[in-house]
């Protein structure tokens, strides 16, 4: 199920796949809590190959690999942007794959880490690629749901922000539609799903509806997950200026939410939640952080030496 | 003039038939076929047929075309039937069937797919989603290519 496979599209995983990885993670989150040492991956190497920059999944990825008792060597950025510029990217996967056990990257062109699986025997993860994939992301939110709603199937769950290129929004969509949601998908006209999100939902017979303004569905939901809106997506700013209010999130704007509310984002956020939320019981982004690690090392265990 | 006195039976060889009426340059370019290999080739346009009220037909002297190379015509000419003629007998019939997958032939039309990038050493592969109307999808970016755009893409074929 898990052992040699490579971590490419949240798609590709099964509700049992992930049944599985969630056992893990739980298992790693407590080994964390209680101060235990775990040396599941002694003398395994992980190499992180980010071509675009990111902090967090980087260095949570490498955490969890040490971790786990294994070694991290990282593609330095100043050949992954000499290699993003133009190098060639199949000779560098070549040369990381006889460097290391398994590879992590993460690249804006679309593809490139599916490409980078033909290319290596190592299996490859994929940490984010263009506009499309984050899977190891929405595993770390499905992972969240479960644990701090004690449930994840039949959940009432909006999706709000840039919903046509935003991965982790896309990844989270296509993630917990495995589990049965009401889903609601709440964005600007021009920054709706994709035709072929749409088409992944009818096939799964998901009930999904998409609308523009989160005081429709507030009530209804049980999970609001928030990503954030950039301005360069709208070709006429007047047009940004007319609706971000309405994606950005603080106290007010959740009155009339249910009380359970969970609230999720990928981060890092920049003002589309209001500091005043974080004190709420909604929030719960700053834990979804957290599991980051515990997640990202049961994936590592499990394509390494799992099942 | 009368149709028959334009194409004259082929010793040996493959006869596209069926192709759809104004296709049957695109199915050369399909198959590779340029004329410069030296075989004989005819190509007959918009004559009449019970079937399609106007068809093209293609016959290639001395080649038998194989069923994977003939099966990217499905792509563009759905019903076309391919005979493999011979000694002038039809030794083989059948009609082309879409293919699940379709390699290297065609670009993809997302710039930001790593099939469009610049010395990578990559060909562009296609899941066929969709049989009609066809619908294909990049295997590496997800893009979804209608029937509409596959027509461009066909035409730009080199
Ligand atoms: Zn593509």
């Amino acid at each position: 199920m898990w052992r040699g496979k490579d971590v490419l599209s949240i798609t590709e995983f099964s509700k049992q796949d992930l049944r599985v990885l969630f056992d893990e993670a739980e298992r790693y989150l407590r080994i964390i809590e209680e101060g235990e040492i775990t040396e599941d991956l002694k003398g395994r190497i992980l190499a992180t190959a980010f071509f675009e920059p990111s902090t967090r999944t980087k260095l949570s990825f490498q955490s969890a690999m040490l971790r786990l008792g294994g070694k991290v060597i990282d593609l330095p950025p100043a050949m992954a942007s000499s290699i993003a510029k133009g190098e060639n990217l199949a000779d560098t996967i070549r040369m990381l794959d006889a460097y290391a056990d398994i590879i992590v990257i993460r690249h804006k062109v679309e593809g490139a880490a599916r490409f980078a699986a033909k290319i290596s025997n190592s299996p490859i993860i994929n940490g984010g690629d263009g506009t499309r994939d984050h899977p190891t992301q929405a595993m770390i939110d499905l992972f969240t749901i479960k644990r701090e709603l004690r449930k994840i199937e039949n959940l009432s769950v909006g999706v709000l922000g840039d919903l046509k290129y935003g991965r982790a929004a896309r990844s989270f969509i296509l993630g917990i539609a495995k589990y049965n949601p009401q889903l609601y998908l709440i964005s600007p006209e021009i920054l709706k799903v994709r035709e072929d999100v749409i088409d992944l939902l009818e096939e799964m017979n998901i009930k999904y509806e998409e609308v523009t303004d989160l005081k429709e569905v507030l009530s209804e939901l049980d999970v609001l997950y928030v990503t954030r809106i950039q301005r360069e997506r709208f070709p006429d700013p007047m047009e940004y200026e007319r609706v971000k209010g309405s994606y950005k999130i603080d106290e007010k704007t959740l009155s009339g939410a249910k009380d359970n509310l969970i609230i999720l984002h990928p981060l890092p956020r920049v003002d589309e939640l209001d500091f005043s939320i974080d004190k709420t019981s909604h929030a719960r982004y700053f834990q979804q952080a957290a599991y980051g690690v515990p997640v990202r090392m049961a994936i590592l265990k499990l394509v390494l030496s799992g099942e | 003039m009368g149709e028959r006195l334009i194409v004259s039976k082929i010793r040996d060889g493959t006869v596209i038939d069926h192709i759809k009426a104004g296709r049957a340059l695109e199915v050369l370019k399909i198959l590779g076929i340029s004329g410069k290999e030296g075989n004989i080739v005819a190509v007959v346009m918009n004559v009449s047929s019970k079937k399609l009220g106007r068809k093209d037909i293609v016959k290639v002297e001395g080649v038998e075309l194989g069923k994977e190379q003939v099966d990217l015509i499905a792509l563009i000419a759905p019903d076309a039937t391919i005979n493999i003629i011979r000694d002038y007998d039809v030794a083989e019939k059948y009609r082309v069937k879409v293919p699940e997958k379709i390699s290297g032939l065609l670009r993809c039309v997302n710039p930001n797919c790593i099939t469009n990038q610049p010395r990578e050493p990559i060909e562009t592969s296609f899941r066929v989603v969709n049989v009609s109307p066809l619908k294909l999808k990049c295997e590496y970016c997800g893009v979804v290519i209608t029937e509409e755009l596959l027509e461009k893409l066909v035409e730009e074929i080199a």
